[in-house]
């Protein structure tokens, strides 16, 4: 049973023109309106390092930066996203300079199989950001939304804090 | 041959591979870039039982993007050659699309093509699928148990249980049930698949790229040589991706008659359905023991759930065999067919079931005798192997527990239930022993040094977040007498020599004993011809007497005397040197060979809520010699947070009617977050077993989950009073 591809009498998904600023990169780009921005950085644009775990705003894994707040970009649609700036894994660090929580992911072997990382990384800087580090239990209250299968709490906790307080 | 100095293994490095994990370069399943790929959806089945009788695609098809949707309709071919080389089980592995059948709810019934994944997505929605459905059975409790297959899942008995426990001072009869669990890795089930002419590529989420190589060139008729699988990053998979499930499958096949490249992710929800699970258990436990606490007589019966085409087994008998020093033991494990798909290992298979039953019961034994719960254990500690008379290779279970007992405070506890609180909170302390086998498989490794000074080492093996990329670069290390720095370490990818499957904590073992046989051939063919070569300062001495540190040979005892591996190779016109080294584990073993764990938990419990925390944790091991501190810490670590999810959150629900999981979700399917986990705390105790491994480990990465569970349910009832013979504990069973 195959259909016939794409021809003029398929039915076709609306879809729209929006600008908006990955990564310092400004982009202006037709996307289909079903189009989620987890699924536009990683299909359409090669931005692979957010991840999908979930696809439903449960696990945190696609959490990257929009207009510096932290989202879930698996539950977030392109199309509203004119004029936003996005910042993902890919964008953290300075040329080869790391950031200082992706160094101090590292320092803390914050990690293990590193799929649910990028998510914990985009969600601990927005966590700093928040100041919500004043504590190890508020810190892991503020990054509950990420889960880590692999375990690596513990080390998470220990890198945010770290980065947030350059212990 | 003079042993090279121990520079890199045993130092607390970070992951080699950490930089590309915390830029998000490094590319798991679907993230590969692969020229003109398209997007593949599967469509699952919305009974559990019965016979497809149509499939109508004319909505899906109609869609803009659609390149096809393909079903049994289709016939698609497919060999289905026999495969020895697969974690399959007794029975007939699910065949992809070839009968109208449907032995599970969410089994593949099709697959939709198409150009973008949100076309594809959107007309899998559309394909209307309708049933013949008949009545099927999910439930466990339910349904009959038949004996388990040969030779893994028979009865045993040594002794006679029945006699002793008619004449034990002390007897405790216990009924135990346990929940099925979903191994749940944040990543995906992805594969991407590519034909060129009859040559098939895949990149695919796997823990044993030789079994998806075997299994894809088994069920597509090709020969061997023409598969090749890539996994060079694996987002966890705790067991679920220890064989090639139905999608790989159809991502091939999907790719073969589409004639694109083809991805296919499966969703969350889609995990729960094909790619295995931990059996949900119904277990009964008597113990006859003396009033001095010394067990006469153990009796397990019990059974688990597997498929209609499949007798999954697994693991399940040795702890009842060999823990403890019992002289009578009956074991009667039983299967249970159901409508529902095969569920394969998950960390800790077998072992961590079992565990949590006999340890459990040894704490209520120690509270009817009277007896401090680790007492009770040293007063059973066996001096050989009571299964199999045995010598342990090593067994330093009294040492875990003596330091893990000091360490964590444990003298200072009133042994009386409900004797400690914290205000609202109960507070309370248990213990558990782990355990687990010490596996061993075949492995091969290459290794080339280069005219810099620099060597890559490489074989199949896999890096599930274990830490093989590092803890393999550390033993080529110092076997080469390189800096870590100078070895690059690479794996994943079947053309590489063979090794094992990742799973049954067998890899640092197994693939570690190669790349130390391998990397030691190619210092001392380096040794050879530096001593053989008149222009070497090394001209004429004793290979033996020579080691190599930081890529440079000298005579060991005279620094001075020596020359570099560049020197060398440049010397010789040579631009390589390289070796392909190997280990076999030995047919028989003259030892019993087992990892130890000593686990304490201190829980609070709220008392009018049932609400349970865990609020610490402390873990001492005996897992022979520790390649790599800092990763084998957080693997640890990491098998206390899967022990306290399924202590007390992991529950796969699934509604019998109709065989569907209610809770195919990560919202709904609870497993740990940040804020269920306090500190953490692991011990390895110093040492090694050279009697297990050349390169002296046991076994860690299943080990160190085992005995979690147990010793938080055995806090519970010291902080409450409840005993809950269940898994998880939830607050209703503590109201
Ligand atoms: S993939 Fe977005 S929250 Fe899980
Ligand atoms: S590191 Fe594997 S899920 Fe977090």
């Amino acid at each position: 049973m195959f259909g016939a591809g794409p021809a003029d009498a398929a039915q076709a998904s609306p879809s729209s023109r929006v600008t908006l600023t990955i990564n310092g990169e400004r982009r202006t780009i037709t996307v289909d309106n079903r189009t989620s921005l987890l699924d536009l950085l990683r299909e359409h644009l090669g931005l692979t390092g957010s991840k999908k775990g979930c696809n439903a705003g449960a696990c945190g894994a696609c959490t990257v930066l929009v207009d510096g707040r932290r989202v879930n970009s698996c539950l977030t649609l392109a199309v509203r996203l004119d004029g936003a700036e996005v910042t993902t894994i890919e964008g953290l660090a300075k040329g080869e300079r790391l950031h200082p929580l992706q160094q101090a992911f590292i320092d803390h072997d914050a990690f293990q199989c590193g799929y649910c990382t990028s998510g914990q990384i985009m969600s601990g800087v927005g966590c700093i950001d928040e100041g919500h580090t004043g504590s190890p239990e508020e810190i892991r209250e503020f990054m509950s939304g990420n889960i880590c299968r692999c375990g690596a709490y513990v080390n998470i906790v220990r890198a945010v804090e770290q980065a947030a307080h350059g212990k | 041959m003079s042993p090279q100095p121990q520079a890199a293994v045993g130092a607390p490095l970070s992951r080699v591979d950490g930089r590309l994990k915390v830029t998000g370069q490094a590319k798991y399943a679907a993230d590969h870039d692969i020229d003109g790929v398209v997007h593949a959806v599967v469509v699952d089945s919305s009974i559990a039982r019965g016979r497809i009788t149509g499939i109508d695609t004319r909505d899906a098809e109609a869609q803009r993007g659609v390149l096809g949707v393909i079903s049994h309709l289709d016939k698609p071919r497919l060999t289905y050659r026999q495969n020895q080389v697969s974690n399959a089980f007794p029975g007939e592995r699910l065949h992809v699309f070839q009968d109208d059948t449907v032995r599970f709810f969410g089994q593949p019934v099709a697959v939709v093509v198409a150009t973008t994944l949100e076309a594809a997505e959107h007309a899998a929605s559309l394909v209307k699928v309708s049933y013949d459905a008949e009545e099927s059975a999910t439930d466990l409790t339910r349904g009959p148990a038949q004996d388990g297959p040969p030779p893994f899942a028979r009865p045993y008995a040594r002794g006679n249980a029945e006699e002793a426990l008619g004449s034990a001072d002390v007897r405790l009869d216990l009924a135990y049930r346990l929940s099925r669990n979903h191994h749940n890795p944040m990543e995906t089930h992805a594969t991407i698949a590519r034909w060129d002419g009859d040559k098939l590529t895949v990149w695919d989420k796997t823990q044993w790229v030789i079994g998806t190589q075997n299994e894809l060139a088994a069920v597509f008729g090709i020969p061997l040589e023409n598969v090749r699988v890539l996994s060079p990053f694996i987002g966890g998979a705790f067991g679920s991706a220890l064989r090639a499930w139905p999608h790989v499958t159809i991502a091939a096949l999907a790719a073969r008659e589409i004639g694109r490249p083809v991805k296919l992710a499966l969703t969350r929800r889609q995990m729960y359905f094909t790619v295995g699970y931990r059996p949900a258990y119904e277990y009964k436990l008597r113990l006859g023991s003396t009033r001095r606490g010394r067990l006469t007589a153990m009796t397990h019966d019990f059974k688990y759930e597997t498929s209609r085409y499949e007798q999954f087994w697994e693991a399940n008998l040795a702890l009842g065999q060999m823990l403890y020093a019992v002289p009578n033991v009956s074991q009667n494990p039983q299967i249970v067919p159901l409508d529902v798909s095969t569920p394969l290992w998950m960390r800790g298979p077998g072992y961590g079931s079992s565990a949590f039953v006999i340890e459990t019961a040894m704490d209520e034994l120690a509270y009817k005798l009277g007896i401090d719960p680790i007492e009770l254990r040293l007063r059973n500690e066996p001096g050989e192997d009571p299964s199999t008379q045995q010598p342990f290779s090593t067994r330093r279970l009294r040492e875990c527990f003596r330091v893990g007992a000091r360490a964590f405070g444990w003298r200072r506890r009133d042994p009386r239930p409900r004797s400690t609180r914290d205000g609202d909170w109960l507070i309370g302390t248990g213990v558990a022993t782990g355990c687990y086998d010490v596996f061993r498989g075949q492995a091969q490794a290459h290794a080339r040094l280069d005219a810099d000074g620099t060597a890559v080492v490489q074989s199949a093996t896999h890096d599930t977040g274990t830490g093989t990329y590092t803890s393999m670069t550390q033993v080529a290390a110092d076997a080469l007498g390189l800096t870590v720095r100078n070895v690059t370490f690479r794996l994943g990818d079947s053309a590489m020599p063979p090794a094992p499957a990742q799973g049954a904590s067998q890899t640092m073992l197994s693939v570690g004993s190669a790349v130390q046989d391998t990397c030691d051939m190619l210092r001392e063919q380096a040794i050879k011809l530096a001593v053989e070569d008149e222009r070497s300062p090394l001209h004429g001495v004793d290979p033996d007497d020579v080691v190599v540190r930081g890529g440079r040979l000298h005579v060991k005892g005279d620094p001075a005397r020596g020359e570099t591996y560049r020197q060398l190779l440049a010397r010789n016109n040579r631009t390589y040197l390289e070796a392909r080294g190997s280990y076999t584990p030995e047919e028989e073993s003259r030892f019993s060979m087992y990892g130890y764990a000593a686990m304490f938990a201190e829980v609070a419990v709220d008392a009018r809520l049932g609400l349970v925390r865990v609020r610490r944790m402390l873990g001492v091991y005996d897992a022979g010699r520790i390649i790599s501190p800092k990763l084998a810490e957080s693997q640890a670590v990491g098998g206390m947070v899967g022990g306290i999810g399924a202590a007390l959150l992991e529950h796969t629900v699934t509604d019998h009617r109709d065989g569907r999981i209610v809770n195919a979700n990560l919202a709904d399917y609870l497993v740990p977050v940040n804020a269920d986990i306090p500190d953490l705390k692991a011990v390895y105790l110093d040492g090694e077993d050279y009697k297990a491994a050349p390169i002296g480990v046991k076994s860690l990465g299943e080990l160190v989950q085992i005995g979690v569970a147990p010793a938080i349910a055995n806090a519970v009832f010291h902080a409450t009073g409840r005993r809950v013979r269940e898994l998880p504990i939830t607050a209703e069973a503590l109201l």
